[in-house]
């Protein structure tokens, strides 16, 4: 077993090729991508594409996503996940062997860096399709965990979202393998830490929330008033705070029943005095059914008026 | 293969020992006896250079066959639960790997294996880690300089709870604190299934500037060799089961 204090980040000069012991592929590094706490993401090219090379000192963790990635790519009808392409050990030149996998490289923005360029009502549309996934990964039986901006990538045209990083993708029923404090309802007080659906949703609700307060912000001394306050503090989430909130406190049971409330609170026009109508805004049209209906009750009664007036003067004469 | 117990020390400490025998050497002792021991060295937030003396959590980790960390005390919630989860895989993935060479020969482990079938021994691996019973034994320095570090590790040995209650095996923590007043240790929560609401355990004095981590990882050991609690309570339970019929 592999010493446990060893640094986690492996440093690969670029243009350093990599050969699989057991699959005798080659990849030649482009850049590092990034670290975490298991591994160290590359760039790297084949003869025909750029792919991401996941390497790690860490055998059994490169296997436990191996086996997660293997079985997302399993599910039908959804893209969960980059697509796994190798899985092989790399004997360096030092003579220490080390695990890798190869994945697809997807190319984009992260969450939030998207949606600075891009503009907030990104956000809702996003969240929507996010939620679909999830609910394809729920029916498959897992859940995803570790769920935070940094995991979540924008590719280009159309946008669409897609995950990385399954180190915390656990089977409905298990402990979360890995998580991110602020995204944890467990830190919140606000529930286990079972896999179980709504875990995504409750981190998908503190990942909406965290794209109008950048920096994050402390639990404070009372965890659920602190969250109460930032939700009700912006004025620009107001249009999908009932819906966050219901998914902080669990009141989902699924993700599909989120997307639909979220997708009525997204297509509701905004402020129409109480009642919320849930019936579609029609841009472009100078006045909303609302207004229709105003006009139409103001309508009947100055005829009703008209009747009853020209009613009374035939009585009276 | 058997579901059995997981035993594991948690030793949480800011500095070196400095009395006593070699935790190190206690260490290995007490792996003998089928015990993991796993150690974070603790830093001030804004603590810039590690101190002398913390390579020695390292020492007594490798020794005892498990994980250490050493982080600032803002990351100790994370790190003690990774650090848990961690020793248990290695735990059972070593003997996954004795099991595989009984079946496979000798010299063979999961490294010798192609990384096709490696995935199927790791799921093996992690549900006997999510079904095992888990017994954990904390072992908190409480010499002067841990005192402002205290309530962080009281949040995170809550959390290590809140983590390892979410697996569908049972869990039993006891929490020691060292040095004690007459003996090595003291104890401050004896084995119980979960820990909630411990923030009055710690002690309020805390004690001059001698760390007998060797010694007291000894005593904490005895605490494992006894477990009289766990057995107690299952035979308590049964003579609870016969009264209705009486
Ligand atoms: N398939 C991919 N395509 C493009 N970039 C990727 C891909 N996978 C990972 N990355 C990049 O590499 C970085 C680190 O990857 P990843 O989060 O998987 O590492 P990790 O060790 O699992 O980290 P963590 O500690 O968060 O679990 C990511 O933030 C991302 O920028």
């Amino acid at each position: 077993m592999k010493s446990t204090m060893k640094n986690p980040v492996i440093d690969v000069k670029p243009g350093t090729f990599i050969n699989g012991k057991w699959h005798h592929h080659t990849y030649q590094i482009v850049k590092k991508l990034g670290h975490g706490a298991c591994g160290t993401v590359y760039l790297a090219c084949t003869q025909s594409q750029y792919v991401a090379l996941k390497i790690s000192h860490q055998q059994a963790s490169i296997t436990t996503e191996v086996n997660v990635l293997k079985a997302l790519n399993q599910v039908q009808g959804a893209r969960l996940g980059p697509s796994l392409m190798d899985v092989d050990d790399w004997q360096t030149s030092t003579g220490e062997t080390l695990s890798f996998y190869v994945m697809e490289y997807l190319k984009g923005y992260e969450l939030n860096a998207f949606i600075s360029r891009k503009g907030e009502e990104w956000l809702g549309i996003l969240a929507l399709q996010l939620l679909d996934d999830l609910d394809a990964l729920h029916q498959a039986g897992w859940v995803f965990g570790d769920l935070k901006p940094e995991n979540l990538i924008v590719i280009a045209s159309p946008p669409r979202l897609r995950w990385i990083d399954v180190g915390g993708t656990t089977r409905i029923g298990r402990a979360i393998k890995e998580y991110t404090e602020f995204y944890d309802r467990g830190y919140w007080g606000l529930g286990s830490r079972k896999a179980e659906p709504g875990y995504d949703l409750f981190a998908l609700a503190m990942v909406m929330l965290q794209v109008y307060y950048p920096g994050r912000f402390e639990k404070g001394a009372d965890p659920v008033k602190t969250l109460k306050e930032k939700l009700h503090q912006q004025q620009m989430l107001q249009k999908y705070s009932p819906c966050i909130e219901r998914a902080l406190f669990g009141k989902y049971k699924s993700s599909k029943e989120m997307k639909q409330d979220l997708l009525n609170h997204l297509t509701t026009k905004p402020k129409n005095h109480g009642k919320s109508v849930q019936k579609r805004a029609q841009p472009g049209k100078h006045s909303s059914p609302d207004h229709y209906r105003m006009l139409e009750s103001l309508g009947i009664g100055l005829v009703l008026l008209l009747f009853s007036f020209v009613f009374f003067i035939f009585q009276s004469l | 293969m058997r579901r059995g117990t997981l035993k594991q020390i948690l030793l949480i400490t800011d500095g070196c020992s400095n009395q006593g025998e070699d935790p190190a050497a206690v260490s290995s002792l007490i792996r003998e006896q089928g015990i993991t021991v796993n150690v974070i060295g603790v830093l001030e937030d804004d603590q810039s250079e590690q101190p002398e003396g913390l390579q020695e959590v390292e020492e007594i980790a490798s020794a005892g066959g498990g994980v250490s960390r050493i982080v600032f005390a803002k990351a100790l919630s994370q790190t003690v639960q990774m650090v848990t989860r961690q020793a248990m895989t290695q735990t059972i993935q070593g003997v996954v790997n004795q099991e595989l060479q009984e079946i496979l020969g000798s010299e063979k482990s999961m490294d010798d294996l192609p990384p096709e079938k490696r995935g199927e021994v790791m799921e093996v691996v992690e549900e006997l880690g999510e079904t095992c019973d888990l017994e954990v034994l904390v072992l908190v320095d409480t010499s002067a300089s841990m005192t402002k570090k205290l309530p962080t590790v009281k949040e995170a040995l809550e959390d290590l709870s809140l983590s390892l209650g979410a697996r569908p095996g049972k869990n039993r923590f006891a929490i020691f604190s060292f040095p004690g007043k007459k003996r090595h240790i003291s104890r401050l929560l004896s084995w119980t299934p979960s820990i909630q609401n411990i923030s009055s355990i710690f002690p309020k004095l805390t004690s001059g500037g001698i760390t007998p981590t060797g010694p007291a990882l000894k005593e904490a050991l005895f605490q494992f060799a006894r477990t009289p609690e766990i057995k107690e309570r299952r035979t308590s339970d049964e003579i609870y089961y016969e009264e209705p019929g009486h």
